[in-house]
């Protein structure tokens, strides 16, 4: 980075930053480099980080009171809700804070694709957020066992049993992570022990990821690299900080209206339920967060190849950066890749759908074919296109569309894009 | 403000999504729909309501469901049916519960007191399920959270009582029920025209008795929801002022340099 040379001015903060630079940190920060044009979609870092510390903040004071124990578990939750101060408000928090959470980072994950802000030089920034991505699944999925209802149980059962598909030793593994012949109590005494460590490792994961961020600078709209620190970009404070502020308020407000006048919706009623290892829930679905990558599961015949789907579909991901042959970072200027873009979009949120259904009769067929349609996005679509797509010309600079006569186009593209969407 | 246009679009994918999966997931009969005063976002119990379910609850649903969450003080806390803490204590005296040991090693039986937790009517789940023929008689503490359609579907089990359709064989000790889960009940209709005396002189039919146990029972799942709501109304209105303010500064700051925000 460009930064210059900080220099604390008492003495004493000059005397602490010569021996730890804390104070050159504090003014790398404030003082970052950003660019001017970036839209809503980039305050999504900021209410991610938010959503991060809201969990481990309202977790720590769960854990004060919940008892890890399969026989305590549910009564446990229930005396937070009634008796501890405020239990309720700190466990809804937290369960629909789970939920935010994943709306949030979807909403990032697709603000890069779109954006192409995994592409060279920021693949490193990309693979550190796809790690976060997958430790907050297992997170979020431990989490949900905690309390020990009829989804938590059955779930759990369901989800530790994808890996007795792993040929000679899988049923060993399985064992091994129930620490036992079924899920029982030393599965759930783990399951809190690592639900409780796993939030830091992705804290851990948090900074780094803002790290390598912060080597190359943000991605833009426009997708192009700065050409003029002083022209296109504006320090993060407080241009972008009252900037995250305002977006994370209307982030807030939507929270506190699951939070406090409908908590329960984003839940499964039979979770209330105690878990009992006899009676099998209906339909056993996972939280909605999971549901794509569920559907993707259960829409392969055979259940190891399932399993190898699903972890597929995470890795696709992963190796991203590669198969995007495009040199383009923004859709803006790629005609044809917007409209994958979308198809894309819509072919998540089908997975989505059927994932929540009886995976039997049609249901099962548009999961194929929404499965299929995933694989051959990133696999043959992406790295195709990349080679034959024609795109449009790209600005100069930041500045010239945002100040020029370009800029209107850009802007009404966009608008009219936005138009079609809804 | 495209950014609430945006965000409105995602929030009414998410919506339809669950409520997609809500609809497909059953395909029973329509449950019947109760204005109920807790609903909204100043919805509050009726007191009087509350009251006369607790009534419902004891001499009705007490003699095989349990209310093993709930303590007796509870029925003398803030928001719930609110008796005084003497009648909460008179109440609690009605029952037995077992303490000890004392000092000489015994256990001993003695009336309950506030800080208690409710008595409940079978000492285990076997015994409970060997009294009503194989079936558990489910403890009521969050059954309005544990089923799908809450309040309103346990409204409509205990109005959804009829003959069963021609054609139906029904075991001994089955009932048909137009709202349950299968249609197959193990629970013979519960409620009958004047079963109790409401001290209050409202009329005790059973469309009312199942609307106050119900709203009982919505207490039971949800003691703090009056606080919730209060707080929570006052929670937006804090965001909402503090989000208005917040925009006009962000223009204020952004107004130094040429670049819209």
């Amino acid at each position: 980075m460009s930064d210059h040379e900080y220099t604390p001015k008492s003495k004493v903060g000059k005397w602490f930053n010569d021996r730890l630079p804390l104070l050159t940190l504090a003014n790398h920060l404030t003082d970052y480099p950003t660019p001017k044009n970036l839209n809503y979609w980039w305050t999504f870092g900021g209410i991610l980080t938010f959503c991060l510390i809201t969990q481990i903040i309202t977790g720590i004071v769960l854990g004060m009171h919940y008892v890890a124990h399969a026989d305590l578990a549910f009564q446990s939750v229930e005396h937070i809700m009634r008796d501890v101060n405020y239990g309720w408000l700190i466990r809804y928090v937290h369960a629909n804070g789970a939920s935010m959470f994943f709306l949030a980072v979807y909403i990032h994950i697709f603000r890069s694709l779109y954006y192409g802000s995994y592409k060279s030089p920021r693949e490193v920034i990309w693979i550190i957020g796809m790690l976060i991505y997958f430790l907050m699944m297992a997170t979020a999925f431990m989490g949900y066992v905690l309390p020990w209802g009829q989804m938590s149980f059955w779930g759990a059962t369901v989800i530790t049993n994808l890996f007795s598909a792993i040929p000679l030793v899988g049923e060993s593994i399985t064992n091994w992570l129930w620490g036992g012949y079924s899920v029982d109590n030393p599965t759930l005494t783990r399951f809190f022990s690592l639900h409780y460590l796993f939030p830091f490792l992705i804290l851990g994961l948090v900074v780094l990821h803002i790290w390598a961020l912060h080597v190359p600078g943000n991605n833009n709209p426009i997708g192009i690299d700065i050409k003029k620190p002083s022209k296109d970009t504006v320090p993060f404070h407080p241009y972008i900080v009252i900037k995250d502020a305002f977006a994370l308020l209307i982030f807030l407000l939507i929270f506190a209206f699951f939070v406090f006048f409908s908590p329960n919706i984003l839940g499964h009623a039979d979770n209330y339920i105690e878990a009992n290892p006899l009676v099998t829930p209906a339909h056993i679905v996972p939280e909605w967060y999971l549901l794509p990558f569920y559907a993707i599961l259960r829409s392969v015949p055979d259940k190891l190849l399932g399993v190898i789907a699903m972890f597929a579909a995470i890795f696709v991901l992963v190796i991203l950066p590669w198969l995007d042959t495009s040199k383009v970072r923004s859709t803006v200027f790629r005609p044809i890749y917007k409209q994958f873009y979308w198809f894309l979009v819509a072919d998540v949120l089908i997975l989505g759908y059927v994932g929540a259904m009886p995976a039997e009769g049609l249901y099962l067929l548009i999961a194929r074919v929404a499965t299929a349609y995933y694989f051959a996005h990133f696999l043959i679509i992406l790295p195709f296109l990349g080679l034959k797509e024609k795109t449009t010309p790209l600005p100069l600079s930041i500045t010239e569309p945002v100040l020029g006569g370009s800029a209107d186009m850009v802007m009404a593209r966009n608008n009219s894009d936005f138009k079609e969407k809804l | 403000m495209k950014i609430f246009l945006k965000l409105t679009f995602l929030f009414v994918i998410i919506l339809s999504l669950i409520s997609s999966r809500a609809i497909a997931a059953g395909e029973q009969q329509e449950l019947l729909k109760v204005d109920w005063s807790f609903k909204s976002f100043f919805g509050k119990f009726d007191r009087a309501s509350l009251q006369r379910g607790y009534q419902v609850y004891t001499e009705v649903c007490a003699s095989c469901h349990s209310l093993k969450h709930l303590s007796y003080r509870n029925l003398a806390e803030k928001g719930g049916p609110e008796f005084t803490e003497l009648e909460a204590k008179a109440i609690a005296s009605n029952f037995e519960v077992t303490d000890g040991p004392n000092s000489d090693g015994e256990m001993f039986e003695r009336p309950a007191k506030l800080s208690d937790k409710f008595v409940m009517p079978y000492s285990n789940v076997q015994e409970a399920i060997a009294a009503n023929g194989g079936a558990y008689p489910p403890d009521m503490s969050v059954l309005v959270k544990a089923r799908k359609g809450g309040a309103n579907y346990i409204y409509s089990v205990l109005m959804g009582y009829d003959e069963p359709p021609a054609g139906m064989e029904l075991d001994d000790g089955v009932y048909y029920n137009k709202y349950m889960y299968g249609n197959k009940i193990k629970m013979s209709s519960p409620l009958d025209d004047d079963i109790v005396e409401y001290a209050d002189g409202t009329k005790a039919t059973v469309d009312q008795m199942a609307k106050d146990v119900t709203t009982f029972l919505q207490w039971t799942a949800e003691p703090h929801l009056e606080t919730r709501h209060k707080l929570g109304f006052r929670v937006i209105i804090y965001l909402s002022v503090l989000t208005v303010l917040v925009y006009f500064s962000m223009k204020k700051i952004w107004s130094r340099i040429e670049t819209k925000v």
